[in-house]
Order: structure tokens, then C-alpha cells, then sequence
């Protein structure tokens, strides 16, 4: 196996709420390589974003808590750092960015605030140095006259120039990893689009790992070498970008792409909806999480719950049916 | 922002303008006047009060006479007399002449002294109580709050929140006599009663030296009426607080490995103030218009005696003044209020 730049192994996250312990993430394990870009979709609510955030320790806690796993960053386990140590990762090696950018930037704090921060704690600039750098960061994601804007206040930028100055943000420190969260969810398509040029002109040039985390099957289609199918907490399963479109393995994945979306063609797939509502789980499921909603479901399925297997080399599944013949395996 | 605050100054006189006219006609509306007494003075005397004081007029021309004398300056080359009937607030003198501003009127009740004497010898006492009051209501507040909703649901926060119920649910009068007795009587840190400032006051009403001569009068009484306000600061500090550190772009200041004190201190305080800002004004207003019965126990002279007994005493000027300084007094406290708000939050802008 490759070296990982990180490798995540058996993540466990859950939620105290009023209604009782949420099982948001159930034992996730996945490995990121060195400059590759790693898709992760699945419906909302299936843990996509407490998986990364849990990684960097930024769970809300109380109620949240990491209570397995491990996540090894460059030999160290990011899941055993202190407070102190995480801190030093976060902005400097991982970056991440999220889903809303209309909340995402502190109201009252300059744009030019915000962009010096990163710099000043993680790479020791004085706030001179770091604003010439915030200009050349604002130019680099397409923000023009970056100079007069370092000292307007958030609500002054669109949406899209705020994602923008979101990205150039977590990238002023060169991080390692750069953690995308659905942030074109919210923005309307041409700046989606735009954007996701952006980021994919960036990591051309700058050579970034990233983890792209997404609704739009398209996108991933486009950007990602690698994705993973989340469910329930569960990765349920991953391959290649190729082999996961032409040759999808889980009735959840299948549902997904609906039918499958024809990659020379540049189709842009939605989530396309299956019937039923992905579980809030308030215990570990004995059988498969998708049970419930998967049309493929046998006797097996119901007693217990698959592991995510090895179908081909790289192509991982969580399924107890061939959905090629309709049999178990 | 300039054009807003003349505004703002408009609208304000169309209140106080208001507040004057349903003052005068509801003090107008209480039964008996003045001049009744327990043991009734004879009828002849009253008519001849009555007809000194012009309250033998209608409504109106009282009103109209009454805005006059405030309103209007009198410019003039005739000195300030001691007449009672004299006395204005603003005079100031340029070459020869006279400029001569808000005539409150004498005091029915004092016969000696007119509202504006009030203003000048009692009013600057309360003011002094209330700001140090707030002072210490912000002091104490604030630091609870922040301090409860850093350490949720620890000792520290049950701690914190406990004392500021029993702040908000231990009334001055409970308070005071307890302070007075502890504090002033029996371990005799502090005078149990009297205040340290005297007239002359710096602009009118800064005590004009800032010693322990004047802090050892005012700690206890400041404490004793400030305490409750603080406990109101530090519960909206504590759950705003908490409401800001949820927000995502704390989230996004954790993600960027901001230390925990930058985070609080930068990016959540400034957020999480404007609702606590919001009731400062109306707070600050209380505060100082709500002194009476502080004074009261700490033998303050104060202006909030004449406040309340000017009611049950009918005396009309010294009710007049004093409401409308206090409406003055709330609404201008409003007015920078929202003026604070545009200094923390750059989305609101005024024009
Ligand atoms: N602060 C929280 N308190 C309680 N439960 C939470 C909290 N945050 C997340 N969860 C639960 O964790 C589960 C996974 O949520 P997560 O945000 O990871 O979903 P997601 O896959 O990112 O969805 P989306 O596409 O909507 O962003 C959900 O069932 C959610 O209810
Ligand atoms: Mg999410």
C-alpha cells in the first residue's frame, strides 16, 4: 500500500441529544493519498461533515464526542493531540471550508481581519507582510481590486466572493489538505461552477491533497480520482471515480446515479431521490443500515449488518447482494 | 450618521413634547391640589395661592405659560434676582446682556426652593449613584456571564448563575438595611449612610474630586442597587455568549487553529454584546431613575424623594421637571444606545 497522508481508521462519533445518544459516524476507516482528491457523497445527514470535522476535533462538545478511532496525520494521531498540538494543524496543515459562506466569515470582523490571522499565527508574519500576502491570496481566487477590500466587512462581498475569500483563507498557509464541505451547495451554478474551476486551477497549482464533500455527483465526477458513498454513519462504499459510475456495486450507490450518468457527456447528476428518509440512528443498527429502503434486501441483510469488503482491488463494497444478480455473494 | 442623529434629536423633542402634555393633564386629573391639607387650610388662603400660582387659569394657559418659561430664553440686561419666580438653569452672560434659559419653577411644597435647585443640588447625586450603579452592575456582570458560559454547566456556571438569581431576586430594601448593618455599623468598613459629593459639580454633575472620600459613600449603595442589574447583565451575557460560540464562524475560527482566547475574546465578545448593549440603555435609565428607594435606605440626598412625594404632594412643577428630565434622560440614553450599535456591528449603518 502507498504511503497515506491520512489515514483514518474505525471513527466513531456519536451526539448526546434530549432523544437520546445520535450515532452519527459508526467505525469509518479511509486512507488519503498525497495529491489525490477524494469525493465523499451520500444524502444529508449521513455524516459527511462530522467525519471531517471529528478528524480535526472540532466537534461541538458538549453534545458531540469522538469516542473511537484513530487518525494518523504524518505518524501522529490526530484524535490523541491535545488541544495545543490540533491547533497547529488545523489552518496550517488541514484547512477546511464549509458548506455556508453567508455564516462562515465573522460579521464584525474585517475580511482583512480574517484573512491576516491564519498568516500571522501559523507562518509568523508581522500584519504588514500579512496583508501584502491577503491581497495576493485574494487576487489568486479571482477578487478584484483585493487591496480596497481588505477593509470591508463581510456583508459588503456576494455570496460567491465570499466563498472565495473562505478558500483563500484556508489555503493562505499552503496546508496539506484542504477539506472542501459542500461549499458550492448553497451558491447558485455559475458561481458553482466557477468556484469548482477555481479550486481545481489551485490544486494544479499548488499540488493540494483534497477532500471534496458533495451532493452533486457531477462535481465529483469531475474533480475527484477517488470516491466514497456514505450512509448512515457508514461508508458503504468506495472505488475509483470510474469504476464507481460504470460499475457501481451498492443499491444505495445505485439509487444514487439513478441510472448511470454517461461521464463523456459531462452530465451533471443531482442526487436523484430514493424513497424513504435516511435513519437518525439512536442505536447501532444489528443489520444493514439501508435495509429499510434498499429494494435488493435479502433474509442476510436483516440479521446483520455487511462489512465493507474488497470486491475488486480498490473497489470496497458493504453489501451482502451481488446487485448484478440479485443474489448473495 | 450626522443626519441621523438630527433626526433622532427631532423625533425626540415630538416625545418629550408628548410625554409633557400627558404629564401635565394626568397631574392635572388627580384629585385635590397642592394646597390641600390634612387639616384643610381656609378656602380664602387656597383662592389666593391658587390665583398666585396662576392654577386658577385653564388647562391650556397653564400649559402654554409652563412651556414658555422653559422653552423660550429670556435675553435680558436685568442680573438674576433670588425671586423664586427667577430662577433659570442656563445663564450666561455676554457683555451687559443676559441669556437666560429654562425656568422650572418654585417648588409648591419646599417654599423655598425651585426645581431647578433640585436639579442643581439633588439630581447630580443621583446621577452620580446610578452611573457608579451601572459601573458595577457591567463590572460584575459581565465577567459572571463570560465566565459561566466559558465553563458550562461546571460548578463555576451553577456558581455564577446562583449568585445572579439571588441578585435579581434580593431587593435593595432586603439589601440595604443588611449592608448598612455589616458593613457600615458592624465591621465599620463604610459610613452606614450620607454621600461624599458635594456641590460644585464638574459639568453639573461629576463629583468634583474622585477619592475615597467620595468611593467610601458610594461603594455600599452602588452595590446594594447595581447587584440586581448585574445579575440581569450577567444571565443575557452567559446565554448570548453561548448562542455566538455556536455560530459557524467560530467554527471557522477554531478550523483556522486560532488559540481558544482569540476566539473568545475577537471573534465571539464583540457578536455576542449587541443584544447585552441593547438593554444597557434602558438599564442605565432604571437605574438612575430607580433610585429613590436606595436613597432612601442609605440616607442619600437624592433626588428620588422628590420624585415620588411630589406626587402625593401635587406639587405640579417639581412633577413636571422631574419626568420630563427623566424622559429626557431615557431617551437620550436609547439614542446612544443605537449609536453603540453602529460602532459594533458594521451592518448597520444610519442615513
Ligand atoms: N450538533 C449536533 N447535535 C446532534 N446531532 C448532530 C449534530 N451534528 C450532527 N448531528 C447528527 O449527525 C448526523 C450526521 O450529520 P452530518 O452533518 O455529518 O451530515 P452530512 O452528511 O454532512 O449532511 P449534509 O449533507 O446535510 O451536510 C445527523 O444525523 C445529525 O443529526
Ligand atoms: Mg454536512
Amino acid at each position: 500500500m502507498p504511503d497515506l497522508l491520512l489515514d483514518v481508521k474505525g471513527l466513531e462519533t456519536q451526539f448526546k441529544t434530549p432523544d437520546g445518544i445520535v450515532h452519527a459516524v459508526n467505525g469509518v476507516s479511509f486512507g488519503l493519498k498525497e495529491g489525490e482528491t477524494l469525493g465523499v457523497v451520500g444524502e444529508s445527514g449521513c455524516g459527511k461533515s462530522v467525519t471531517m470535522l471529528s478528524v480535526l476535533g472540532l466537534i461541538p462538545s458538549p453534545p458531540g464526542k469522538v469516542v473511537a478511532g484513530e487518525a494518523f496525520y504524518f505518524g501522529q494521531d490526530l484524535l490523541k493531540m491535545s488541544k495545543e498540538e490540533i491547533r497547529h494543524v488545523r489552518g496550517a496543515q488541514i484547512a477546511m471550508v464549509f458548506q455556508d459562506p453567508m455564516t462562515s466569515l465573522n460579521p464584525v470582523l474585517t475580511v482583512g481581519l480574517q484573512l491576516v490571522e491564519p498568516l500571522m499565527l501559523h507562518l509568523g508574519m508581522t500584519r504588514k507582510q500579512a496583508d501584502a500576502r491577503a491581497v495576493e491570496l485574494l487576487e489568486m481566487v479571482g477578487i478584484p481590486k483585493a487591496k480596497d477590500r481588505l477593509g470591508d466587512y463581510p456583508h459588503q462581498f456576494s455570496g460567491g466572493m465570499r466563498q472565495r475569500v473562505m478558500i483563500s483563507m484556508s489555503l493562505s498557509c499552503t496546508p496539506q489538505i484542504f477539506i472542501a464541505d459542500e461549499p458550492t451547495t448553497a451558491l447558485d451554478v455559475t458561481i458553482q461552477a466557477q468556484i469548482i474551476d477555481l479550486v481545481r486551477r489551485l490544486r494544479d497549482e499548488l499540488g493540494m491533497t483534497i477532500i471534496w464533500i458533495t451532493h452533486d455527483l457531477g462535481v465529483v465526477a469531475n474533480l475527484a480520482q477517488r470516491v466514497m458513498v456514505m450512509y448512515g454513519g457508514y461508508i458503504i462504499e468506495e472505488a475509483p471515480v470510474k469504476e464507481l459510475y460504470f460499475n457501481p456495486s451498492h443499491p444505495y450507490t445505485l439509487g444514487l446515479l439513478g441510472s448511470l450518468p454517461r461521464l463523456d457527456e459531462k452530465g451533471r447528476h443531482r442526487l436523484t431521490s430514493i424513497d424513504g428518509v435516511p435513519p437518525v440512528l439512536y442505536e447501532k443498527p444489528i443489520h444493514c443500515p439501508f435495509s429499510p429502503r434498499c429494494k435488493f434486501a435479502v433474509e442476510h441483510c436483516w440479521k446483520e449488518n455487511p462489512p465493507l469488503d474488497d470486491v475488486t482491488q480498490g473497489h470496497r463494497v458493504a453489501c451482502w447482494v451481488d446487485t448484478k444478480t440479485g443474489r448473495e455473494r | 450618521m450626522g443626519r441621523y442623529i438630527v433626526r433622532r434629536l427631532f423625533y425626540m423633542m415630538v416625545v418629550i413634547l408628548v410625554v409633557s402634555i400627558i404629564t401635565f393633564g394626568l397631574m392635572h386629573a388627580i384629585p385635590g391640589g397642592p394646597f390641600s391639607r390634612e387639616k384643610a387650610l381656609p378656602e380664602e388662603t387656597i383662592k389666593i395661592l391658587n390665583e398666585r400660582y396662576h392654577l386658577d387659569e385653564p388647562l391650556w394657559k397653564q400649559y402654554v405659560s409652563y412651556a414658555y418659561a422653559v422653552l423660550i430664553p429670556h435675553i435680558t440686561t436685568i442680573p438674576p434676582s433670588t425671586s423664586l419666580q427667577d430662577d433659570f438653569l442656563v445663564n450666561a452672560q455676554i457683555g451687559s446682556v443676559w441669556f437666560r434659559w429654562m425656568n422650572f419653577g418654585p417648588s409648591f411644597k419646599s417654599r423655598s426652593r425651585t426645581v431647578n435647585d433640585i436639579f442643581r443640588d439633588n439630581l447630580p447625586i443621583s446621577a452620580q449613584l446610578g452611573t457608579m450603579a451601572l459601573i458595577i452592575a457591567i463590572a460584575i456582570g459581565l465577567p459572571l456571564g463570560v465566565l459561566a458560559a466559558l465553563k458550562q454547566n461546571t460548578l463555576w456556571d451553577y456558581f455564577g448563575m446562583g449568585i445572579s438569581i439571588l441578585g435579581v431576586s434580593v431587593p435593595v430594601i432586603v439589601l440595604g438595611p443588611i449592608f448598612v448593618w455589616v458593613f457600615g455599623v458592624a465591621l465599620k468598613w463604610f459610613p452606614p449612610t450620607g454621600w461624599g459629593a458635594k456641590p460644585p459639580y464638574l459639568f453639573g454633575f461629576l463629583p468634583s474630586k474622585l477619592g475615597w472620600d467620595f468611593f467610601k459613600y458610594a461603594i455600599m449603595p452602588s452595590v446594594a442597587l447595581g447587584l440586581g442589574s448585574s445579575a440581569v447583565i450577567a444571565r443575557l451575557t452567559r446565554a448570548s455568549l453561548l448562542q455566538t460560540i455556536r455560530e459557524d464562524y467560530i467554527r471557522t475560527a477554531r478550523a483556522k487553529g486560532l488559540q481558544e482566547r482569540v476566539i473568545i475574546m475577537r471573534h465571539a465578545l464583540k457578536n455576542s454584546m449587541i443584544p447585552v448593549v441593547t438593554i444597557l440603555g434602558p438599564l442605565f435609565a432604571a437605574l438612575v431613575t430607580g433610585t429613590f428607594v436606595t436613597e432612601l435606605m442609605f440616607g442619600i440626598p437624592g433626588m428620588g424623594k422628590y420624585f415620588v412625594t411630589s406626587i402625593t404632594n401635587r406639587d405640579y412643577p417639581v412633577i413636571m421637571g422631574t419626568i420630563l428630565l427623566y424622559a429626557v434622560f431615557l431617551v437620550v440614553a436609547n439614542l446612544i444606545v443605537d449609536i453603540t450599535y453602529a460602532f459594533l456591528d458594521p451592518r448597520i449603518r444610519y442615513d
